[in-house]
């Protein structure tokens, strides 16, 4: 049977305990936000011992299904000041299920100023005081509890950023290669900074396959899924030879790239900036296309940039992260944002609000419009060594329009909104609006119906359907991240009939139940809910449901689109 | 009259980014794509001046189209 590993860093015990039954139909977020909202006070500050950091596994995670190898980390945000779920990537999560554990309960905080690892496996967890490893960042982390506990052990670390509680800082995971994936959004790692926890690491030593309560049923499942994942154009071919970062040259013809700091909506240098530009130079110098994040996943989004040497620079090297730096800081060299993103890995900072705050520091004043020599130097001299100025602008976009007095600050619940302009694809602003996350693309992904054209039509520029299209991405968002599932598994889901049962057979399969579409929704459903009630608890209601100012008062060219819609429009989103 | 074409991911491939086009008056997407050697059922995106079109829409003298197989990301 899973167990549930509890974790008090106040008087430094663990434990190991049953899950309740009213936990066991959950994993992955659906499990990180009920523990959340049962377990941390709504109106506790963020990184106080109060707040609680819960790590688990999706309900596929460590069985044979295709790309279910996600982990869900989960506390209350100290960016947004409501509850957070970020998924991500690496070996963690595998090795967790394996060994039997449902989730991780981080409680408390330490009484003095010692700072800690954690080493988890099969028989519980252990607290060791550290001291060597302070102070690091995240790749030399990696290789050091890799030489001290072996090539195979799990890492979950945090870089300088986390030490020093930065709001924008992540939490890293290591993934198959030694390199990084992030549970970038709402500065978890500044959470996991304030439990005086540096890393934690797994030992996989015991680990079993999973229990599958009708194996043959799940394989037939499993390969269902499998074949719709391959058989769909964005899934099989698209995300596997361009990355997510095909999305440039595609948003910057629809008029949605938000471009410096979001004053218009097309950027001049795009096409040195593209997927199919960056495809070309990875080939050219020899790195990987494609590159999957977890064992298991068969789309293989991720990549491997070299530079010109053709040494190691980054890799999952994310549209979003491209789009920020790129466009939106106007800057055409996709070399230095290669370097920016490593940096920002080892600082452990997420990319997406790193990069929407550096477009607010330029609107400031604090570097020019495309200075990426400029940037590099920010995040070395001044994030990673936690200068005054450092920690302002690891504080994330919010942070340095307070500081500076900017009002063009695009942030929803203090955190910076991604790479889709919500003027002209007004679905993504109304999950930006809604999303219990804050402005979170992912958890409501209208791009594929807006501009893809994924999952039917509907036109980015109207307001027409736009909530109810949101709402049922959320909806079923939520259900799949608890699933372990990677997010696009939703491509295929959209379009082809077979894929999202498949998927329920899966999980019907593992555990011997029978769940319905219509169960699957349900919890969805209950998510949403549940996380939203803990906001309304923290203070955060539908007045915080709203898109910045300037977005209803400055037109975007070239579709000079404003965002129309009003606060009872909007709010029409929770009617479910 | 004459149109602008861009193309993009794998349409690029031994073709072009972006090249001027004369065509008759009355030409639609569709004859364009066909005469690229592509299949209708490979266009995942039409783009008609930055709006979403369709393969029947008729193109006019200064159109801007551009055409994507179907990609994605996120
Ligand atoms: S498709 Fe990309 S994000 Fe999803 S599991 Fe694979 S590498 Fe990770």
């Amino acid at each position: 049977m899973d167990k549930i590993f509890r974790v008090n860093m106040t008087d430094l015990t663990t434990k190991i305990e049953e899950v309740p039954a009213a936990w066991a139909g959950l994993g992955g977020r659906g499990l990180t936000s009920t523990i959340v909202a049962a377990e941390v006070p709504p109106t506790c500050h963020a990184l106080s011992p109060e707040n609680k950091l819960v790590f688990a596994p999706g309900l596929l995670t460590g069985t044979a299904a295709a790309n279910s190898g996600r982990l869900s980390a989960g506390a209350k945000s100290p960016l947004t000041g409501g509850i957070k779920e970020s998924n991500a990537g690496g070996t963690a999560a595998q090795m967790l299920a394996k060994l039997g554990i449902k989730a991780i309960i981080i409680e408390g905080a330490p009484k003095t100023g010692a700072w800690y690892n954690l080493a988890v496996s099969a028989n519980g967890v252990t607290i060791n005081e550290e001291k060597e490893l302070l102070g690091l960042g995240n790749f030399a982390v990696i290789d050091a509890v890799e030489a001290r506990l072996g090539k195979k052990t799990g890492v979950l670390t945090i870089g300088p950023a986390g030490e020093l509680k930065m709001t924008a800082a992540n939490i890293s995971v290591k993934d198959p290669d030694s390199k990084i994936r992030s549970h970038g959004r709402g500065g978890l790692g500044a959470v996991m900074g304030s439990k005086q926890i540096k890393f934690i690491s797994i030992d996989g030593e015991g680990a079993k396959p999973v229990t599958i309560a009708d194996p043959e049923k799940f394989k037939t499942a499993a390969r269902a899924f499998s074949k719709a994942l391959l058989d769909h154009p964005v899934s099989g071919e698209g995300l596997p030879t361009y990355g997510t970062n095909v999305l440039v040259n595609i948003l910057n013809e629809a008029g949605g790239l938000p471009t410096k700091n979001f004053t218009v909506g097309q950027f001049e240098g795009h096409d040195k900036i593209s997927g199919e530009t960056m495809h070309d130079t990875i080939v050219a110098r020899g790195g990987k296309p494609k590159h999957g994040c977890h064992a298991g996943c068969i789309i293989q989004c991720s990549q491997v940039y070299h530079d010109k040497e053709g040494k190691y620079v980054t890799s999952g090297f994310e549209y979003e992260t491209i789009w920020g730096l790129g466009a939106d800081c106007c800057i055409d060299n996709l070399d230095d944002i290669a370097r920016a993103d490593n940096l920002m890995d080892d600082i452990g900072i997420d990319s997406i609000e790193t990069a929407v705050m550096f477009g607010v520091a330029m609107e400031a004043g604090i570097l020019k419009w495309g200075d990426s020599k400029e940037m590099l130097r920010l995040l070395t001299d001044e994030i990673a060594k936690g200068t005054a100025l450092g920690r302002v602008l690891g504080g994330g976009a919010a942070s340095v329009g307070r500081t500076y007095g900017v009002t063009r600050v695009p942030v929803v619940k203090n955190q910076g909104i991604p790479a889709y302009d919500p003027r002209s694809v007004k679905g993504i602003g109304i999950t930006y609006a809604t999303s219990t996350m804050g402005a979170d693309h992912t958890s409501g992904y209208t791009i594929a119906t807006n501009i893809l054209n994924v999952g039917g039509y509907v036109d980015p520029l109207k307001k027409d359907g736009q909530v109810e299209l949101s709402r049922n991405l959320q909806i079923a968002t939520a259900a799949v991240d608890s699933t372990g599932m990677c997010i696009f598994v939703a491509f295929p889901a959209l379009d082809i009939p077979e894929c999202l049962p498949a998927l329920i057979d899966m999980i019907n399969a593992r555990f011997g139940i029978a769940l319905t579409g219509d169960d699957v929704n349900n919890l969805g459903k209950y998510i949403l809910k549940t996380e939203r009630e803990f906001n309304q608890k923290a203070g955060l209601t539908n007045v915080h449901d709203r898109l910045p100012d300037f977005f209803k008062t400055e037109p975007v060219a070239p579709h000079n689109a404003v965002w129309d819609f009003t606060d009872e429009e909007i709010d029409e989103f929770w009617n479910f | 009259m004459q149109i602008t074409l861009k193309l993009f991911a794998t349409f690029r491939n031994g073709r072009f980014k972006v090249a001027e086009q004369e065509l008759a008056e009355g030409t639609d997407v569709r004859q364009v794509v066909l005469s690229l050697g592509l299949t209708e059922e490979e266009i995942g995106i039409v783009m008609l001046n930055g709006r979403h079109g369709e393969l029947d829409s008729k193109l006019s003298h200064g159109d801007t189209l551009s055409l994507f197989p179907l990609v994605g990301g996120g």
